[in-house]
């Protein structure tokens, strides 16, 4: 009965997609032979041919996320640490920690790997966000490596880690500097997460503005963030 | 068969949708509800990105070298995607704290045994 209902549901769902594809067609495919003019603003095309002398960054994604969109992504971060608030809150209170079963030490060859792994892991997120504004990645990609090399050590080396309110501290500082370098632009040209410094040669490590700055706080962050929230769901003490 | 050609990659992410939507509405384990919610945003995020692709474009990255004469994917899909993926991350893992809960609460993941559902 319900599978059936569910189908039929579906089904009709799929009919409807289908025939909004028949439809004329959609996307940047569409109108990619148009000529740009004035009447007609199309983003995409405006921020590919002026993003690089604009900001300097020769990753576009990177400098429509940290300076054009720079707010949506101010509230993205927010939006995660409300989720990793509301995640510690569910799992943290009105509950009563037994923790009773320990868990078992690793074995030698296991612990060793992942102690000898993790530092690589955190220097390959530290690559990746440094080099945000040049190559694919950035600081929300970056962060999640570093995340990755906190679940292993979780995983690997129970009764090794990484000290909760040190992390905690790490995130919330990088959380107000990112809120800093915003309240600096308003009060140097006027509007906040402005560009204010120099944006430098592109291509080159040092250049763009704050869009390293950013993604370098951005991925300490996120990386604190995740590596938070994989603690609380692994279950481990704070 | 051109219009599969054409629009292979719509109908991936729209079949992603439904597979998500069709684990949503059958399924009665909590986890697996989480794992179709998450499969519908991965459709969803599948398809904002390629409304953005144009035919044998190049990522929206700019180099030394240089890919002139190639034209270039709309980079502000992917930057919403960016976004999109990162919120998906905090759903997934406040429902799965929720689940947790329930979980101790109720001492089982069904949901016809957490609600008295009937069907």
């Amino acid at each position: 009965m319900r599978k059936a209902l569910s189908l039929v549901v579906l089904l009709v769902l799929a009919l409807g997609l289908a025939s909004a594809l028949r439809g004329p067609s959609i996307g940047a495919e569409a109108n990619r032979g148009e000529l740009l003019d004035d009447q007609k603003v199309n983003f995409g095309r405006r921020y590919n041919s002026r993003a690089v002398e604009e900001t300097g960054a020769s990753n576009v994604v990177a400098s429509v996320l940290v300076t054009y969109r720079g707010l949506d992504t101010l509230g993205e971060v927010t939006v995660l640490f409300v989720a990793a608030l509301g995640l510690a809150v569910l799992l943290h209170t009105g509950r009563d920690r037994k923790s009773g079963k320990e868990a078992e030490a690793p074995s030698l060859i296991v612990f060793t790997g992942c102690r000898f792994v993790f530092p690589l892991i955190l220097l390959f997120g530290a690559y990746i966000f440094v080099h945000g504004h040049l190559t694919p990645g950035g600081g929300f990609q970056g962060g999640a490596v570093v995340a990755s090399g906190f679940l292993l050590i979780y995983l690997g080396c129970r009764g090794r880690q990484p000290d909760r309110q040190r992390l905690n501290a790490v995130e919330s500082l990088s959380g107000v500097a990112f809120v800093v370098i915003g309240l600096i632009g308003l009060a140097v040209g006027g509007s906040f997460l402005l560009n204010f410094l120099p944006k430098g040669s592109p291509y080159a490590l040092l250049s763009a503005g704050i869009i390293p700055v950013v993604y370098v706080f951005i991925g300490f962050k996120v990386g604190c963030e995740l590596g938070g929230i994989v603690a609380d769901l692994s279950g481990a003490r704070r | 068969m051109s219009f599969l050609a054409d629009y292979v990659h719509y109908i991936g992410c729209f079949a992603l949708v439904l597979i998500g939507l069709y684990i949503v509405l059958v399924k009665t384990n909590l986890v697996k509800v989480i794992i179709g919610i998450n499969l519908i945003d991965t459709g969803v995020n599948l398809f904002l990105v390629s409304v953005g692709y144009i035919r044998m474009g190049t990522a929206p990255i700019f180099s030394e070298d240089g890919a002139a004469g190639k034209q270039m994917v709309d980079p502000v899909p992917q930057a919403l995607v960016l976004t999109a993926i990162v919120i998906g991350v905090s759903v997934v893992a406040l429902g799965l704290s929720v689940a947790i809960r329930l979980y101790e609460h109720y001492g089982t993941l069904d949901l016809r045994k957490i609600r008295e559902l009937k069907w």
